[in-house]
């Protein structure tokens, strides 16, 4: 290994087995996220998208197998060291009583020491990222008094706050209407490829899903492969994953997922 | 949508946070106020009438002094702290646990407690060799060591602290099992279930300044400790995951805590019983008021319990003069009945 050269995976795994009690969820799992790209994950309800960032995110021991962020295995990291580097953005957040200032300030936790109060800079990067995620209007309101796309975007701002090279995400998109789906994804994207942070996100959507760099496809019965968009169309692996045909069209230069319902069921 | 200017003054939110400071700095020091009156009323209430108490005040004999600075300021200081105490521990466990019905006896303490005190009684009364030593250990020293026991129980039944389920479960298993135990060895002894029960309601009646010195002590630290790691039960909030993923050791934050929670109510339990609902409607009074990080969340519930204890302390000795009401039951009647106005009003505005 030649340790003058950069790390050219962000955050990888190899032979990953996950399970929850008795049930097996993923099997044999090896893929390598490249540096500065967004990658989205994608496959039908249950084939182990959460399941699948959650152990990316170290939240959950794995069975089996490795994952490494910046080619460090995820268990030599310290917790604090790790939470400034990687940064979760869970699929459904509970309602806190918290103000929403308050609860981005919280990303700001890896960084300062337990009894510091924020900086004038904690505070400048808490106002930036809630002023770039449009929930700067909310600062001062409790989180349960927040709509769930409101709720969304302050937990958008508070997974920004932390400043982290790598952010994975679990279905961001979820609650929020269809314009602001747009922005968040606009968001990632200038993440990843303006500021060069790695994001891995699992998002539901297709046609929003087919805007990343790389795909992560997964099936009913574990992982169908990693590619570009352009990889994956080629091979047809959605089709795969979902059980079904599935359509795609390239319409001024970007990919959309065709609903087929001129066409009768197979 | 990203914001064009990078550098962007705090100005815009600054002054809202600071407007809720000011609100809870004022509250803060109207709670400290209420507090020193209420100890000042507390000198005046006794077995002997108030009209008499604020004469022997003015024209003190050493008797009345040994009454007012011997027995009527301790006890109201040691209310006061044992109420912030059982606060602080209510705000941690309703932390901790992400669950707004965790209350500080949780872990099981009180029926630890109870058992303590159970045998205690009886080896005072049938005088066996083998648990005579516990006689010698005294009511509070069995009270706190059968706290403690428990709490290790509950740990060693849930297997340490990876699970938060897991260790609620084995606190009720614990609470029942030890409560059992208890019953068992009282069934024989009619006259010792008797004296148990003013343990089991809670007293201050026999907080002395051994008792307040120990108790401030407790508060102290365990205020600081709390206060110091807040930030991670703000953390808690959002989610496990989401704690987890800011950096923070889950295991190591909640053995902090379960052992504050432990401390504080295995010394409370050693020196006035089991006072309930004090630790259970601090929290929630505090958050009715205010939105709050915990950090300020843990000084009003260590405040409002501190007050809430010493105006039930207050009312005991009061509502039925010249004898005494047992202290957890009037804790539970003001208690109880905020919480069902609380319940009221979340129907009605639901």
């Amino acid at each position: 290994m030649h340790k003058s050269s950069p790390p050219t995976h962000a955050l990888s795994c190899r032979g990953l087995s996950l399970g929850y009690g008795q049930r097996l969820v993923l099997q044999d799992v090896s893929i390598g996220i490249e540096r500065g790209t967004w990658t989205a994950v994608v496959g039908p309800n249950g084939a182990g998208k959460s399941t699948l960032l959650r152990a990316l995110a170290g939240l959950m021991v794995p069975r089996a197998g490795v994952v490494q962020l910046d080619d460090k295995p995820l268990t030599s990291w310290a917790p604090r060291a790790r939470g400034q580097r990687l940064a979760w953005l869970a699929q459904a957040v509970p309602a806190s009583e918290l103000r929403a200032y308050t609860v981005v300030a919280l990303g700001r936790l890896a960084h300062g020491h337990w009894l510091s109060q924020e900086t004038a800079r904690d505070r400048a990067i808490i106002e930036r990222v809630m002023r770039a995620t449009g929930s700067l209007e909310w600062a001062d309101r409790r989180l349960s008094t927040l709509s769930g796309g409101e709720r969304q975007r302050v937990h958008l701002a508070r997974m920004l706050a932390v400043e982290a090279s790598v952010l994975v995400l679990d279905e961001p998109t979820t609650h929020l209407d269809p314009p602001h789906q747009e922005d968040i994804v606009r968001l990632l994207r200038s993440q990843a490829h303006g500021c060069g942070v790695t994001v891995v996100s699992a998002i539901h959507d297709l046609s929003l899903a087919l805007a990343a760099d790389q795909l992560i496809v997964l099936g009913a019965s574990g992982l169908i492969g990693q590619g570009t968009v352009a990889q994956v169309l080629e091979r047809d692996w959605l089709s795969v994953a979902f059980g079904e045909p599935v359509a795609v069209i390239e319409a001024d230069g970007q990919y959309l997922w065709r609903p087929r319902l001129g066409e009768p069921g197979a | 949508m990203l914001a064009a200017g990078g550098s962007v003054s705090a100005s815009q939110i600054a002054p809202i946070a600071k407007a809720t400071t000011t609100r809870f700095g004022r509250w803060l020091l109207v709670g400290c106020g209420v507090s020193v009156i209420l100890v000042l009323i507390g000198l005046l209430i006794g077995t002997t009438g108030i009209a008499r108490s604020l004469t022997e005040l003015r024209h003190p004999d050493s008797e009345a002094l040994t009454i007012f600075w011997q027995i009527r300021l301790p006890r109201s200081l040691g209310a006061w702290c044992a109420g912030a105490l059982l606060g602080l521990a209510g705000c941690v466990a309703q932390g901790v646990f992400r669950n707004p019905l965790a209350e500080p006896y949780l872990l099981g303490t009180a029926s630890g407690a109870a058992l303590g005190v159970a045998l205690c009684l009886l080896s005072f009364d049938s005088g066996v060799f083998s648990i005579a030593w516990l006689g010698a250990l005294g009511v509070t020293g069995a009270a706190c060591l059968g706290a403690a026991g428990a709490i290790v129980l509950t740990l060693a039944l849930s297997r340490g602290v990876v699970q938060t389920a897991s260790l609620l479960l084995a606190g009720v298993v614990v609470a029942f099992l030890l409560s059992a135990i208890t019953s068992l060895l009282l069934l024989t002894k009619p006259d010792i279930w008797l004296s148990m029960q003013s343990f089991l309601l809670g007293s201050t009646a026999l907080i002395g300044w051994f008792a307040v010195l120990l108790l401030s002590a407790v508060l102290g630290v365990s205020l600081m400790v709390a206060l110091a790691l807040a930030k991670g039960l703000d953390a808690l909030t959002l989610g496990e995951d989401t704690a987890q993923s800011l950096g923070l050791s889950l295991p190591m934050l909640r053995l902090a805590f379960l052992g504050i929670v432990a401390v504080t109510t295995a010394t409370v339990v050693g020196q006035c019983g089991v006072i309930g609902f004090v630790g259970l409607v601090a929290p929630h009074l505090v958050r009715q008021l205010f939105e709050l990080d915990h950090r300020r969340l843990l000084l009003g519930s260590a405040l409002s319990g501190g007050i809430l204890l010493q105006a039930a302390d207050l009312l005991s000795r009061w509502l039925l003069q010249p004898s005494e009401l047992p202290v957890g039951a009037v804790t539970a009647c003001l208690g109880g009945s905020y919480l069902i106005v609380l319940l009221w009003r979340r129907n009605r505005d639901a």
